[in-house]
């Protein structure tokens, strides 16, 4: 039996974030392929509902990537994006649930270095954690 | 033995114990408790002073209970949730065990809507069940409700009340058993007429074996007319009188005197009775009747433990 | 929902008779439902004040207006230039409503209205009734779905008191022991082991006795830097 890949979700803006990742591509950086990339037009669109709703559908780390606070395209979503994970994160430590399972993220769309760091440290997060719960996970 | 109060002593003799109520006066005059502690002294074990009954202002429990002490009787002072909080309920529990009182009776209270300050606010912090198992708490182990250790605590005997004839019935000895549970130690009983109904809630009170962890006293109230009778069937909520009884006080040449005999008869039927430990003589405005109930009913001379 | 009801009738008109310009000023949430404050019953209060002032020989102007939801600064702001007029507001909405008012204009006076009661349901049509008193600590999962500290009168915690009469409370035979309600909801689900238990006094420092309550969310509350991004596009 293969081992279990692990499975990361990131919820990146459109602006800064997804170019991050991006520029971090063209410039020939590696990262873990199990991520899976979902384009959103501001992290202030993403809802805690996103974030559960992809742990509950299998995912064993979930992120957000989103412009650097003081240079936001929306100029404020990144930081409601923050507070949405961290309301998440309060939930998932409610729960008994490893809060470092949720993580938000800041990226300027020069930094070709930092989505492959997130990735990867995601990557370890979904590793050392693995699936919640038995049942769950491979939805 | 808890506090060595004679009440308890007598419980604890295995003897049938007897107390009965003293109504505090809607005045600032001691009289009238000095005047019914005299005349009542050696024809009960020990008296209620009621806690501003119906919510009614009267001379309060604990001042009524310092003045009949003066005349060498026991107080059993009650204690209701309506008008105090955990910390006035606290404090004067820790000022009537000051002060010698020994049995303190635990009660909800009757909402202020049938008493004379209609537009007060109501407490109800607790409910009884809540008091008495806060106040035994604080007897045992000497710790308020909120936690805080105190040096001497209370020594005080608790009672609590139970209504045999008020709604859910089936819930009425479950009741009882949280009260003991709570740590009770006697319960006085809602006035008896329906003797049939009583039985059946002591045969669950036995089942439980709840008569052997608390002292039962079985509420008896001599009446003076078919009127008062007719009145506490339809008037008073959660008290059950059955027509017979209407019919006999309405029969009868001498109201008043069928009021006491039809008392007393009550008094040998629940002797009678296992579980029963004793019986509360509630003679509302009637007190002067106590001295001939208790001795027609065999009760005396009462008993002195030392 | 909020329920209020009118005021009598002599009181408002009272209040109201030494202002010239009256605002009389609705609500379209919880006080329109239950018939207290809504575009109906400012209509016809608005009358009804009109025609005591034509019979008093008072020179007075009424006008009535709803608003969404009176308890939302922004809702209110549609009618600010009809508050900045008048010399009286009198809000047909829930004190909350009456009090936002109040605050945002503080040299307005505002009167109530309505008498704000209860956090109730309508029962039957015309008819509502208390269920919450907003203790702040829910416990109706341990008695049945039925709250004792709203709809027994004196909040019992361990069973009905020996007042309950064929299932009716001694305070108000008209309305149902709270207690008796719950024993036999908790018999049906038979789970009737819920209530044999002591239960301990309650920590009341969630309800009002703890003072003023304030909830927050952290994370709906604007930071600084959007506070000052909100006001510049105002």
């Amino acid at each position: 039996m293969s081992e279990r890949k692990p499975k990361v979700v990131g919820f990146c803006c459109e602006k800064h974030g997804i170019d991050s990742a991006i520029l971090a591509a063209r410039s020939g950086r590696q990262y873990d392929a199990s991520v899976r990339i979902i384009k959103v037009p501001c992290t202030g669109r993403v809802d805690g509902i996103h974030i559960l709703q992809a742990l509950e559908d299998g995912a064993d780390s979930v992120f957000v990537l989103g412009c650097l606070e003081k240079n936001c395209h929306y100029d404020t979503g990144s930081i409601e994006g923050r507070k949405r994970v961290e309301y998440v994160k309060s939930t998932l430590a409610d729960l008994g649930i490893e809060k470092e399972r949720v993580e938000m993220f800041n990226a300027s769309s020069t930094m070709a270095w930092k989505f492959p760091e997130i990735v990867s440290k995601m990557v370890d997060v979904a590793r050392r954690l693995g699936p919640i719960g038995k049942a769950g996970g491979d939805r | 033995m808890k506090t060595g109060s004679n009440l308890e002593k007598v419980f604890e003799s295995g003897k049938f114990a007897v107390t009965a109520e003293i109504g505090p006066p809607q005045s600032a005059n001691p009289e009238p408790l000095t005047h019914h502690a005299k005349m009542l002294k050696g024809y009960a074990d020990a008296f209620n002073l009621t806690d501003n009954q119906t919510a009614v202002v009267r001379l309060s429990s604990i001042a009524s209970a310092v003045i009949i002490m003066r005349e060498g009787i026991e107080p059993v002072i009650q204690m209701t949730c309506r008008d105090r909080n955990r910390i006035a309920l606290q404090s004067d529990l820790l000022g009537a065990s000051a002060l010698g009182i020994r049995n303190v009776l635990c009660l909800t209270g009757d909402h202020q809507i049938f008493g004379n300050e209609k537009a007060s606010k109501s407490v109800f912090d607790f409910d009884s069940v809540s008091e008495i198992s806060v106040f035994d708490k604080l007897r045992r182990e000497g710790k308020q409700a909120g936690g805080q250790e105190i040096k001497d605590p209370p020594k005080v005997y608790l009672g609590c009340a139970e209504n045999p004839f008020a709604t859910p019935y089936e819930f009425r000895a479950t009741r009882l058993a949280k009260k003991v549970a709570a740590g009770a130690d006697f319960v006085q009983t809602q006035a008896i007429f329906d003797m049939d109904m009583f039985e059946k809630w002591m045969d669950e009170v036995r089942a439980r074996g709840l008569d052997k962890k608390v002292h039962i006293l079985a509420g008896v109230l001599p009446m003076k007319t078919a009127g008062a009778a007719r009145y506490m069937k339809n008037k008073v909520p959660g008290m059950i009188v059955p027509n017979q009884i209407i019919d006999r006080m309405k029969n009868a040449k001498d109201s008043k005197e069928e009021g006491i005999k039809l008392c007393v008869e009550q008094i040998e039927t629940l002797k009678a009775m296992k579980g029963v430990h004793g019986v509360h003589i509630m003679a509302v405005m009637w007190e002067e009747m106590v001295p001939r109930i208790v001795e027609e009913a065999g009760l005396l001379p009462r008993p002195s433990i030392e | 929902m909020i329920v209020a009801k009118r005021k009598p009738m002599a009181e408002i008109a009272e209040m109201v008779a030494p202002y010239k310009t009256v605002k009389v000023i609705g609500c379209r949430s919880c006080v329109a439902i239950c018939l207290a404050g809504g575009e109906k019953e400012v209509k016809m209060l608005v009358s009804a004040l009109r025609l005591k002032a034509k019979k008093e020989g008072r020179k007075q102007e009424f006008e009535g207006l709803v608003v969404e939801r009176q308890c939302e600064k922004e809702w209110v702001e549609e009618v600010e230039g009809k508050i900045l007029d008048s010399d009286l507001v009198l809000s047909m909405a829930c004190s909350l409503g009456a009090q936002t008012i109040g605050d945002m204009y503080p040299k307005k006076i505002v009167f109530p209205a309505l008498n704000t009661g209860i956090f109730g349901v309508p029962e039957e049509q015309g008819v509502w009734s208390e269920k919450c008193v907003g203790c702040g600590n829910c416990i109706i999962h341990t008695t049945g779905g039925i709250c004792p500290i709203a709809r027994c009168a004196k909040s019992m915690l361990n069973g009905p008191c020996g007042g309950s009469s064929n299932g009716k409370c001694e305070v108000n035979l008209e309305v149902d022991c709270a207690w008796y309600a719950i024993h036999e909801r908790l018999k049906l689900q038979n789970r009737l082991d819920l209530i044999e238990q002591v239960s301990p006094p309650k920590d009341w420092s969630t309800s009002h006795s703890g003072g003023r309550r304030v909830y927050v969310r952290d994370d709906a509350k604007l930071t600084q830097h959007q506070k000052k991004g909100k006001e510049a596009v105002r």
